[in-house]
């Protein structure tokens, strides 16, 4: 009897969380199609879009840049050890470049965005709720999904792909320092085999779509835990927490699936 | 002085075109089935009138401002704005609704990011096309009427709690609203601030010919700059009147909130199991 109860007492709390999650999908589909449906007005005021590149894709430059040196470091490195084996290091420049084009320019770009512009947006917006400014700014009769969300998604959905290019640049760079000069390996190689490999459709085209796709995923998410975020330092907190954890694991779903779609024959 | 729920303002004495919030047999919980916060409420709010509710934390005050805000909505009776529903406006009708209102919040619900001035300058860049040199006079004019008109280029985090809302209030006169609502204007503000605060709630009531609704639980400054006083209790009218008739009054309730009792008809104790039943000794 108790074994039942208990089996009961679980479907029922599955019940629930499915119950509670299918609702807060829904609120969030209802809450970007009003953002997107608000966002006309922007046209108007571009100022307040690029006030909000220059917070969320200017400030994260530094993180991105000198991460990306880094990924193109190690690439460069574990690239030329692997192919040497099979006499291919002439290859390190195509292997650097579709690594980072392809995968880890966008998927770590849109991680590393998470952590540095996803946090301080839901910490801005929760704050923003919180402190009452949304409930004041409706009671001036500006909506704040159209005067504080849309532009800073839009701002998102814009830096995203510039950020991803400049992470895959510097690495490209990163990889050729460590490859060429640190190394050794021919540069005449290095930049030819990538000029050759690279299509700039389905590689770089497909790479700037990925990021694109990222940027609204990312920056929505972070916004709408910060809009829904409850009013108290502790509501605030959790939803940074959530904002880290549901964008990344966003991230790294939605490059499979954008991978396998892209990238299948 | 009324006393009761059934003696709301009598419409008779006072032109009804002077009405500018109505409230009507309003019933509001947050959710169905929780606890009732206002039943069967009915008030009149008239043009160049200074009205205070007042009542206990949690009685609902709040939440009368936010549905003449339209920011919940009343589950049956009406809440009318100029002689209109408040609920039953579209999105667009709204927001030309809440342009005729300014409301002061708690703590003043300054934007963190913008300056003084760029916070009273929000509405006015919003819902006007104004050339930046007549925005400028008029946000110092609303900023010479609050007195921080040298505070202009400060941010929020560089003035006091006093000084904030200041600002809010002269925000929420931007576009110069026929209403203004305030949310417990006086909490936590030193003496001299609070004094300020009072006075320029009533002489801007004057100077703009305006409603102003002010929910708060200071009794001696609202007394001094209020035409008349609503109290809440248990989701209703406990008594009304205007802060002369309230003064003399001797109604139970009345008395315990203007004597400042810790016992009467708002019980010290939240209701719960009997001493008896805790503690197992009997009284």
């Amino acid at each position: 009897m108790m074994a039942l109860h208990k089996l009961l007492d679980l479907f029922g709390d599955l019940g629930f969380f499915v119950r509670r999650n299918l609702t807060s999908l829904g609120l969030a589909a209802r809450m970007f199609v009003a953002v997107i449906l608000r966002s006309g007005f922007l046209l108007k005021r571009p100022r307040l879009v690029i006030d909000q590149i220059l917070f969320v894709g200017n400030h994260s430059f530094v993180i991105i840049a000198v991460s990306g040196l880094f990924v193109g470091f190690v690439l460069g490195l574990q690239g030329y050890y692997t192919l040497n084996r099979y006499g291919s290091e002439q290859a390190l420049g195509l292997l650097v470049a579709l690594s980072l084009t392809r995968e880890l320019g966008p998927v770590i770009t849109a991680l590393l965005f998470a952590g540095r512009a996803g946090t301080s947006l839901t910490a801005e917006i929760g704050l923003m709720k919180a402190g009452e400014q949304l409930s004041a700014m409706e009671m001036m009769a500006v909506d704040p999904l159209a005067r504080v969300i849309a532009p800073r998604l839009w701002a998102g959905i814009i830096s995203m792909p510039i950020l991803a290019t400049i992470f895959t640049a510097v690495g490209v760079m990163g990889g050729y320092f460590v490859g060429v000069p640190l190394i050794g390996g021919d540069s005449g190689a290095f930049w030819s085999q990538m000029q050759g490999g690279v299509d700039l459709f389905s590689d770089i085209g497909n790479g700037l779509i990925k990021s694109m796709v990222f940027g609204v995923a990312v920056t929505f998410i972070a916004l709408y835990q910060g809009y829904e975020a409850k009013p108290t330092p502790e509501g605030v907190s959790q939803a940074t927490t959530r904002t880290v954890v549901i964008s990344s694991l966003s991230v790294l779903a939605l490059d499979f699936l954008l991978t396998a779609m892209m990238f299948s024959n | 002085m009324n006393s009761g729920q059934s003696n709301s303002l009598d419409a008779s004495t006072q032109s009804v075109g002077d009405v500018v919030v109505s409230i009507k047999d309003v019933d509001f919980s947050y959710a169905p089935g929780e606890r009732q916060i206002l039943s069967g409420l009915n008030m009149e709010f008239r043009r160049g009138q200074v009205v205070a509710v007042m009542g206990g934390s949690g009685c609902g005050k709040t939440t009368i401002l936010r549905l003449i805000g339209g920011q919940f909505t009343a589950q049956s009776g009406q809440v009318l704005f100029e002689g209109k529903d408040i609920g039953k406006m579209t999105s667009d009708q709204l927001m030309a609704a809440r342009r005729r209102m300014g409301m002061l919040f708690q703590f003043g619900a300054l934007f963190t990011d913008l300056s003084v001035f760029e916070n009273v300058a929000f509405p006015l860049r919003e819902h006007t096309n104004l050339s930046e040199a007549l925005l400028r006079s008029l946000v110092l004019m609303k900023l010479n009427a609050v007195g921080l008109r040298g505070a202009r280029d400060l941010m929020p985090a560089q003035i006091s709690g006093g000084m904030a809302r200041r600002v809010a209030l002269a925000r929420a006169i931007a576009l110069d609203p026929p209403l203004i609502m305030y949310d417990e204007p006086f909490a936590g503000l030193d003496p001299i601030s609070l004094g300020i605060t009072a006075r320029l709630i009533r002489d801007l009531n004057n100077a703009l010919g305006a409603t102003s609704l002010l929910v708060t639980h200071d009794v001696e400054e609202t007394f001094e700059i209020a035409d008349y006083v609503y109290f809440i209790a248990n989701g209703r009218i406990g008594a009304q009147g205007t802060p002369d008739e309230l003064s003399r009054s001797t109604d139970p309730f009345v008395r315990q909130f203007l004597d400042a009792a810790p016992d009467g008809p708002v019980p010290f104790h939240y209701p719960g199991q009997s001493l008896t039943e805790d503690f197992g000794v009997s009284i």
